[in-house]
């Protein structure tokens, strides 16, 4: 049986070097000897996988296939090619290599941004503008002794220094570099975790769990009072699926694991978790998990909250987790609400027990066009009443409609061309729809492949009572599909000058409308109060539904040509957009979480004696502020 | 100090040239709010009755009282319909021909700043508009539609009073031009309350047209501003608070007279002779109106008021997040207070941009020097000269003068300023075969409507004329003890005078400014001393509150009648 196991082990191992050596000649780089990408299990883990162990996305040196200083892959931007087209780079996604006719007229007319204006970004990280590393001698030397692989490259550190909020990717595209971690470990197991959290209690540093990096609440920013040594704690490499219990519907994961790589392994047992934010190519399960993450199919599956059913957290008081996996217990709060939303200020979330679902048999995505946003908040809203909404149910406002539009890459036949056009003046010549006022809701359906058919008559059932109009499938893919590609997209505003992100909230039903109103007219009137040259981007979606309102989502966006500080217009924009959310009975957030971008609107959001409750709590668990990144608190 | 002012325009100078007619039936295109979802005065009836808030009301007064649902419901329906207006462009085009005619004959000029127009032009397509004029006359409601019509403005919805309704055809000639009607009173009325408040509503969120109405509440019959009446401008603020707009933008407008229709009526009103009850044939009677010179008017369409910018740090819109907003509830403290500040703010700005006459000016020197018993008036010259002297301190004080040019001092006809500031006062000239009691009563009436014309510019003096007697009346010059008798007297005229609640410290400085900068005063850190051209000006200043604080000594016996308040 021993000798069984470790022929097996080996075995795996060698698949993996394969596969390494395979990917590695995709990335055109060498493997040599020390390369720093190692498929060895961890040893101080007894349990071994049920599951194979597979090459996994995210390497120790993330920047090797990840952008520093924008989003995602390496491989994959915007850009305007020698035709002054745009397209997209790369292979990964449905749009890679294509060209895309409409972006570049869309840029300017929305932003005027012009292709002779232009921003490029530092190509290379000057490490010499990163300070040096304060070390805390002692920790290191501990940290040497346990086998943990640690850095403190400069280039680990900054990638490790930031997530992806405009003012944290704006300065490092011009090379500035702020404060970062002055060192980088990646602990490979539970057990590495409550070593490395054990020495950084004794020794005093400041511990920041990094996971997948795509926060955008500051959550990741080095606080710049910190003195003490900031030891950036990377979950990456913490990315096996433990066990898979079909009995239950259950697997056991470590918590470092990103998105693409637990659906691919569960799918190769013919399962799914269903939780699909739109960060899941890249953001892991503990950072999930320590934002109350929220997936686009969570009207089938639940939002994380939901998803959990046992979790294991590395704190400096020691572990906690529950002794048994009832799916629900009356045992006084539930201790896990303390974890969940944590966001890093407790501890590190090391192990995950998630429900898991059979993959579904049939998919079917579509969409539907409402003459206006007012009539598809109402359809939106009457699905919700009924309690028939789609796996996920998107309504996108005109602004939006209109840059999906934009984003269409080339088509290839006439035909289809010709039938873009048929469909375009049916809609607006022979059913009145004003292209300027219409909107757009993409739907995606999934389970048996007759209740799908069935729930999709129902739907558009509903649509129709509101004036809706099945619009294709097509199009409600591709708005699935530019959710993805839609990030890289800032990276090429920023080449033009143009800046901007996105937001979010959730508010009652009855102020949906007033708040996509009021928000996006407080932005347009804040850039022109600021001295904004250009017309601004302000444009939102409907992305949830629930029983008692909706997940609203702003992008907002603008053309800084003129202005001395953008960054500091942006934020001051940004800032008044959260009041006014707050103002119209919005929440502080819905998903992305509060970090350190929104904690001042803390109090007033869970009142005095709830934010007492938190201290106290980080009081108990973390008194010498080991977790220390300050957000939330 | 000194404002910056449009320059105005003469909308009847092209009447006199043009075809009434062709006027009356040309392309009227207004510029709409661009949020306008389009709807009939007929759908904006529905969208009242089964508005959430009204069908709660609805469902709460009929368990209050056991009476059906239907039953309340049928009732709100009609209170509707005696309420709601029915405008239609028709009546429009009959009103904008029919005025012309009148006006023309009336009025020499009707001089509207097109500088405002234009900003309010602007303010329609953004937000949703309420127009909120002085009070002066009747004619207000009538010269603001007429000016908006001209100017290819949406013609306003206007909140008219009951008394109105009663006049045969004119009352439903004014509804189809765009008035509703509301009760003059309904204070328990909870029913009365929804419906009226969810039609204004309905009618500010879904930007149907521009909502005029009067902050003052009735015609002031002294030319006195009126203290602001909070109800509808709490009405047409809510959907802002509530978040069910963006904003809302207030236009205060100055409507300023050189003479109003209902001078005399007025006078006669403040001596206890009863108002008229507003009827068809009455109006038909006092046609004879027709046949005199009203001089000209001015309409100043002053600087929209955002009230989102003015409740910026005021009124915390998050108290509506935890209760259904179709909820009625009484204003919280801060809203109430945010809402009462508003309101004296926005007649402070009708006040600033009412255009005086030198008429206005000279009454109060008239005033101030009566012919009493064997004293004489004053001479012609005297009057010129310190006709002249009033207007320069005016100007200090920021004031919106009408100066023809002939007036100029030292030059000028003198011939033509007496015709025409005493042509008001020609019809009220004793008759020999007067009785002694009638002469009195006309004599009075004389003084009353002289004292109105000074009150047009009561504003302009009030908060320096309080420094003045605070000074005559503090014990010593200390700038403390000074203000503590301004303050006494701020206090005790607050519901005189438009004294902006809680603002006693600045409208003291305000004064100071005012009187340093004219010379009269000046002030050390502790001492108030005046100069020595001061005296005339403080004398001046402390007689104009001499009236009124004679008609505050009512105990004294000095008048011994009631309205002795209303005297002033």
């Amino acid at each position: 049986m021993a000798s069984n196991s470790s022929r097996g082990s080996s075995e795996r191992h060698r698949i993996a070097q394969h596969r390494l050596s395979v990917i590695a000649g995709h990335l055109q780089r060498p493997l040599n000897g020390d390369t720093t990408i190692r498929a060895t299990e961890c040893k101080a883990q007894g349990t071994r996988p049920d599951v194979a162990t597979e090459m996994k996305t995210v390497p120790r040196r993330r920047q090797e296939i990840m952008k520093w200083n924008g989003w995602g892959y390496n491989d994959s931007k915007f850009i305007y090619n020698k035709n002054g087209q745009a397209e997209f780079t790369g292979k990964r996604y449905r749009l890679s290599g294509m060209i895309i006719p409409g972006l570049r007229d869309w840029m300017e007319s929305t932003f005027g941004a012009t292709v002779q204006h232009k921003t490029p970004a530092t190509p290379v990280l000057n490490t010499s503008a990163v300070q040096p590393p304060t070390l805390n001698e002692a920790f290191v030397e501990g940290i040497k002794s346990t086998g943990i692989p640690f850095s403190h490259d400069p280039e680990d550190r900054v990638f490790r220094s930031h997530g992806h909020c405009l003012h944290e990717i704006f300065p490092l595209r011009e090379g500035k570099v702020g404060r970062v971690p002055d060192m980088v470990v990646w602990p490979k197991c539970h057990n590495d975790v409550v070593k490395t959290v054990e020495l950084a209690c004794k020794h005093n540093v400041c511990l920041i769990p990094f996971g997948g990096g795509t926060s955008v609440s500051s959550a990741l920013e080095c606080p710049p009072e910190e003195t003490r040594s900031i030891v950036s704690l990377d979950t990456s490499q913490m990315n096996r699926v433990l066990w898979i219990d079909e009995k239950n519907l259950t697997a056991h994961v470590e918590a470092g694991i990103i998105g693409q790589d637990l659906e691919r392994l569960l799918n190769e047992s013919g399962y799914c978790t269903g939780h699909e934010p739109d960060s899941m190519e890249f953001s892991s399960l503990g950072g999930w998990v320590a934002t109350r993450a929220s997936g686009m199919k969570k009207n089938i599956y639940g939002n994380i909250e939901d998803l959990v059913v046992h979790i294991k957290m590395v704190t400096p008081r020691g572990v906690i987790e529950k002794s048994c996996q009832g799916p629900r217990m009356s045992t006084g709060p539930d201790v896990h609400h303390f974890i969940l939303g944590s966001e890093g200020t407790l501890g590190v979330v090391t192990e995950v027990t998630m429900k898991i679902r059979p993959v579904p048999e049939y998919q079917k995505y579509g969409s539907v066009v409402f003459p206006n946003f007012e009539q598809g908040v109402a359809c939106l809203r009457e699905v919700a009443r009924q309690r028939c909404a789609p796996a996920s149910i998107r309504l996108m406002d005109n602004e939006q409609f209109q840059f999906g539009h934009a984003l269409k890459p080339q088509v290839s036949s006439i035909f289809t061309s010709f039938l873009d056009g048929l469909k375009k003046f049916y809609i607006t010549k022979f059913k009145g729809f004003d292209p300027s006022r219409l909107c757009v809701a993409t739907l995606l359906f999934e389970g048996d492949r007759e209740k799908v058919l069935q729930h999709e008559k129902q739907v558009y059932d509903i649509a129709a009572k509101f004036g809706g109009l099945a619009a294709g499938e097509d199009n409600g893919q591709r708005g699935y599909m530019l959710t993805f590609v839609i990030a890289y997209l800032r990276d090429l505003g920023m080449d033009y000058f143009v800046i901007g992100e996105s937001f979010e909230t959730s508010v009652p039903w009855d102020r949906v409308l007033d708040i996509c109103r009021n928000v996006k007219a407080r932005i347009v009137q804040e850039c022109k109060d600021r001295g904004v040259q250009f017309q601004p981007l302000s444009t939102c979606r409907v992305t949830q539904t629930y029983d008692a309102g909706a997940c609203v989502y702003f992008y907002f966006a603008f053309n800084y040509r003129g202005l001395s500080d953008p960054l500091h217009v942006y934020a001051q924009v940004e800032h008044a957009a959260r009041e006014e959310i707050l103002a119209n009975g919005g929440s502080l957030s819905h998903h992305h979480g509060v970090g350190k971008l929104r904690k001042e609107w803390m109090r007033e959001t869970v009142s005095d004696v709830g934010l007492g409750m938190l201290k106290s709590v980080k009081d108990y668990v973390d008194p010498n502020n080991i977790f220390g990144n300050r957000n939330l608190l | 100090m000194l404002k910056k002012r449009d320059d105005f325009e003469d909308i009847l100078e092209e009447r006199r040239h043009s075809s009434d007619l062709r006027y009356a039936l040309k392309c009227y295109t207004p510029v709409l709010y661009k949020g306008l979802s389009p709807c009939r005065a007929s759908e904006l009836k529905s969208m009242v009755l089964q508005s959430d808030q009204l069908q709660y009301v609805i469902n709460q007064v009929s368990k209050e009282m056991g009476r059906t649902a239907e039953e309340v419901q049928a009732e709100a329906s009609t209170i509707l319909d005696e309420m709601a207006h029915r405008l239609q462009i028709s009546t429009v085009r009959f009103f904008a021909f029919t005025l012309s005619k009148i006006f023309k004959t009336l009025f020499r000029s009707i001089c509207v700043n097109e500088e405002g127009i234009q900003r309010l032009q602007q303010a329609i397509h953004e937000h949703p508009v309420i127009l909120l004029p002085s009070h002066r006359s009747y004619m207000d409601f009538l010269l603001m539609s007429y000016v908006l019509y001209t100017y290819d403005l949406s013609v306003p919805v206007i909140a008219a009073g009951m008394d109105f309704m009663g006049m045969k055809i004119v009352g439903e000639m004014l509804r189809m031009s765009g008035a509703f009607f509301i009760r003059r009173s309904f204070g328990g009325d909870k029913l009365y309350w929804a419906v009226f408040s969810e039609y204004v509503q309905i009618m500010v969120k879904s930007g149907f047209a521009p909502v005029e109405f009067f902050l003052e509440g009735t015609r002031s019959r002294t030319a006195k501003s009126l203290t602001p009446k909070l109800g509808l401008l709490n009405i047409v603020i809510d959907p802002f608070l509530k978040g069910e707009v963006f904003d809302i933008s207030l236009v205060p407008v100055s409507i300023s007279y050189e003479r109003v229709l209902e001078e005399a009526l007025y006078a006669r009103e403040l001596l206890g002779v009863p108002k008229p009850k507003e009827s068809t044939s009455g109006l038909f009677k006092a046609r004879k109106v027709l046949s005199e010179d009203y001089g000209s008017i001015h309409i100043y369409f002053g600087q929209p008021v955002s009230v989102r910018a003015l409740a910026e740090g005021k009124v915390n819109r998050c108290q509506f997040n935890l209760t259904p907003r179709h909820i009625p509830r009484k204003p919280g403290e801060e809203i109430q207070s945010f809402v009462n500040d508003l309101a004296y703010r926005l007649v402070r700005s009708q006040e600033e941009n009412m255009v005086l006459t030198p008429w206005v000016l000279l009454a109060f020197l008239l005033l101030q020097n009566q012919a009493v018993g064997n004293e004489r008036g004053m001479s012609l010259d005297e009057l010129t000269e310190q006709a002249a002297w009033v207007r320069d301190l005016s100007r200090q004080f920021g004031a919106f003068l009408h100066w023809p040019e002939s007036l100029c001092a030292g030059g000028g006809d003198k011939q033509d300023v007496l015709l025409f500031f005493c042509s008001p006062l020609e019809s009220e000239m004793p008759h020999s075969a007067m009785t002694s009691e009638e002469e009195l009563l006309n004599r009075a009436v004389i003084i009353l409507s002289c004292a109105s014309y000074r009150n047009q510019a009561l504003h302009l003096f009030i908060r320096p004329a309080l420094l003045a007697v605070a000074i005559q009346a503090a014990s010593s010059n200390k700038k403390q003890e000074v203000y503590n008798s301004f303050s006494f007297l701020w206090n005790m005229f607050s519901n005189e005078f438009i004294l902006c609640p809680g603002a006693a410290v600045q409208d003291f400085e305000e004064a100071c400014y005012l009187l340093v900068k004219s010379g009269a005063l000046q002030i050390s850190q502790q001492e108030i001393l005046v100069s020595g051209r001061g005296h005339r000006t403080l004398a001046f200043l402390a007689n104009i509150l001499d009236p009124f604080l004679e008609g505050y000594q009512v105990r004294k016996c000095k008048f011994p009648i009631e309205g002795a308040v209303e005297l002033s």
